[in-house]
């Protein structure tokens, strides 16, 4: 007799294998956001859209009926199929260029109507698809091919703080940051990506859980020094917490 | 219901709720807001929803989530609205997703005027966005023709699976006029394709609304089909009216509200003895080129008129192969052409040739 499984593949995560780059922390995030959704929803009660950026084939891997949107447009092709289909769980998963560059505004103006849509962005600081151009999310100092001096605030602008800016809206039922770096906060991480899906479920409306993730590819980095870096680094910048909660 | 005076822009509103058109998104612009606004009031009546966006950009891409799930849905603008969408146009044919957008032109380029003109021909005809796709569009002369197109839309919008135009122009859009509703059935449509919700063993596959096919080959094969769709497209569903053309030594092409004001100069220059009829390509694309090549055969020359510098010509001379002279009458910037000057210009053309 075969011992019980104790550990496998979610049922909301196809048998694709994810095209990521090794250290990459978006294998990670796919993984969390499947077992969540395994955990309350059946397949067919849930419905996600897929961005323009690493994450474009997002809908090989989330196992129900995916959508790829426009680069930044995701929040409203969201609210579309949402309000189409407003017994279904609706979900986007973005990067930071698709986020909070091109789709800046797609994206307040979902949580500003409280579009009772979920979240989850992903913000390693960079445009990993294209090969590593600088983001609205990159660090100060922070060399890209497209910053190839290090990012300034005089030359380049300042990083874009997402959540705390959502977090001045009415409409969020909740904005949080959390990281996957280490197994401690990997935990966390699943416990509030739960805690959005759950405020769906229960018609509180829009939330967004932002994910401090790693790109050493672009970064330039091994796998080890790209968690230290978010440790480290990108934690002083974009401090971990619940920023609203309704 | 009833023979009614409505506007323009609430006339194309409610024939899109009688087709069952339930999801709106729109974000204001002159001249097409009582679209918008008919259908934030309307919408609720009927258990639809309607979303101001915050961008055309956003309007569009709503509509492809909606769509994507297989519900009749549409959105509305005008011209520099209108090249906003184009993004989310090609999305949506590249994905083949139905769909109806309203164009109520204005005068261009750039923020232009608000006045009506048709110079969205090439961006309506040519695709607008990116990529080897085509889109039927159609453009009513007519309120009354405005709401049998726009319930004829959506339904070739479902039965291709193809965002289909509405090319009208703030005349159509602002004018009053008496018209009836038509009683409209929709016809039965395999909605197996959309994404509602999907589960193993649940008797489709699960839908993946896309359009990116990152493998050349793969890629080009999808085009194909689309293509061999826009063929059967152009083979079905051309439409166009001729009138004045059986004995007709000239004529007038002309479409929207400019064929009707040339419809008045083609009588007057029947009365002063002028053999000329008028071709009305209802839809601009597919063009009628068949009426067009067949025509050219038999009159001395042709006379597109426009409300632009001259865009749709283009399409009357590869038509005509050059079988006779091409000449062109038109205004642009928010003029109209008048009665007089169309008039005028088949004088002048049957003098010259």
């Amino acid at each position: 007799m075969a011992a019980p499984a104790i550990y496998g593949r979610p049922k909301f995560l196809t048998d694709a294998p994810f095209h990521y780059c090794p250290g990459c922390t978006h294998g990670i995030v796919h993984r969390l956001i499947a077992e969540v959704l395994g955990e309350k929803f059946e397949q067919d009660e849930v419905i996600g859209v897929a961005p323009v950026g690493c994450a474009v084939f997002a809908y090989n891997y989330f196992n129900c009926d995916m959508f790829e949107a426009a680069h930044g447009r995701a929040p409203a092709v969201a609210t579309g199929i949402k309000r189409a289909q407003p017994d279904k769980i609706v979900f986007t998963y973005q990067g930071d260029g698709d986020l909070a560059s091109i789709g800046m505004a797609e994206t307040v103006h979902a949580a500003a109507r409280g579009e009772n849509i979920t979240i989850i962005f992903i913000n390693n600081g960079i445009y990993g698809m294209t090969g590593g151009q600088m983001a609205p999310t990159t660090l100060i100092g922070e060399k890209t091919s497209t910053s190839p001096f290090g990012r300034t605030a005089a030359a380049n602008g300042n990083p874009i703080h997402v959540s705390e800016m959502l977090a001045t809206l009415n409409g969020p039922s909740l904005i949080a940051r959390v990281s996957v770096h280490d197994v401690k906060n990997v935990l966390n991480a699943k416990k509030l990506i739960a805690k959005a899906f759950q405020n769906q479920a229960d018609g509180k409306g829009f939330s967004l859980i932002e994910v401090l993730s790693t790109c050493p590819t672009n970064w330039g980095k091994s796998p080890l020094e790209a968690l230290q870096f978010v440790s480290e680094r990108m934690i002083p910048e974009y401090p971990l917490g619940t920023l609203k909660e309704v | 219901m009833n023979r009614q005076m409505m506007k323009g822009n609430e006339a194309i509103a409610e024939a899109a709720v009688q087709a069952g058109c339930r999801f709106f998104f729109g974000y204001p612009i002159t001249p097409q807001n009582e679209i918008p606004e008919y259908m934030s009031r309307r919408l609720v009546e009927v258990g639809g929803q309607f979303v101001q966006a915050e961008s055309e950009v956003a309007a569009i891409n709503m509509v492809y989530g909606a769509a994507g799930t297989g519900a009749r849905s549409m959105t509305s603008s005008s011209s520099p609205g209108i090249s906003l969408k184009q993004e989310g146009i090609s999305y949506i044919a590249g994905a083949e997703l139905p769909c109806v957008i309203v164009n109520i032109v204005r005068g261009g380029p750039g923020l232009g005027s608000i006045q009506p003109a048709q110079s969205d021909y090439y961006q309506a005809t040519r695709g607008g966005g990116h990529g080897d796709y085509r889109m039927p569009v159609y453009a009513p002369a007519s309120v009354q023709e405005a709401v049998e197109l726009t319930q004829r839309a959506f339904d070739v919008a479902d039965k291709y699976r193809t965002p289909v135009m509405i090319l009208g122009d703030g005349i159509i859009g602002q004018m009053m006029e008496p018209v009836t509703m038509p009683e409209y059935t929709a016809p039965a449509f395999d909605r197996s394709w959309a994404a509602t919700g999907w589960k193993e063993g649940c008797g489709r596959e699960r839908a993946v609304i896309n359009s990116l096919y990152i493998q050349p080959d793969v890629l080009e094969k999808h085009v194909n089909k689309l293509a061999r769709k826009y063929a059967a497209i152009s083979e079905n569903e051309t439409m166009v009216e001729e009138l004045y053309m059986d004995d007709a030594e000239y004529a007038v092409v002309a479409y929207g509200t400019t064929a009707r004001i040339a419809l008045t100069a083609v009588r007057r220059a029947r009365e002063d003895g002028v053999k000329v009829g008028l071709i009305r390509p209802v839809t601009v694309w597919p063009f009628p080129e068949k009426a067009i090549e067949d025509a050219a055969g038999r009159v001395k020359g042709m006379l597109a008129v426009e409300m632009s510098l001259g865009q749709m010509i283009d399409d009357v001379r590869l038509a005509a192969r050059d079988r006779c002279p091409v000449r062109f009458y038109g205004r642009t910037g928010g003029i109209v052409p008048g009665v007089r000057e169309i008039h005028a210009a088949i004088h002048a053309m049957k003098e010259e040739l």
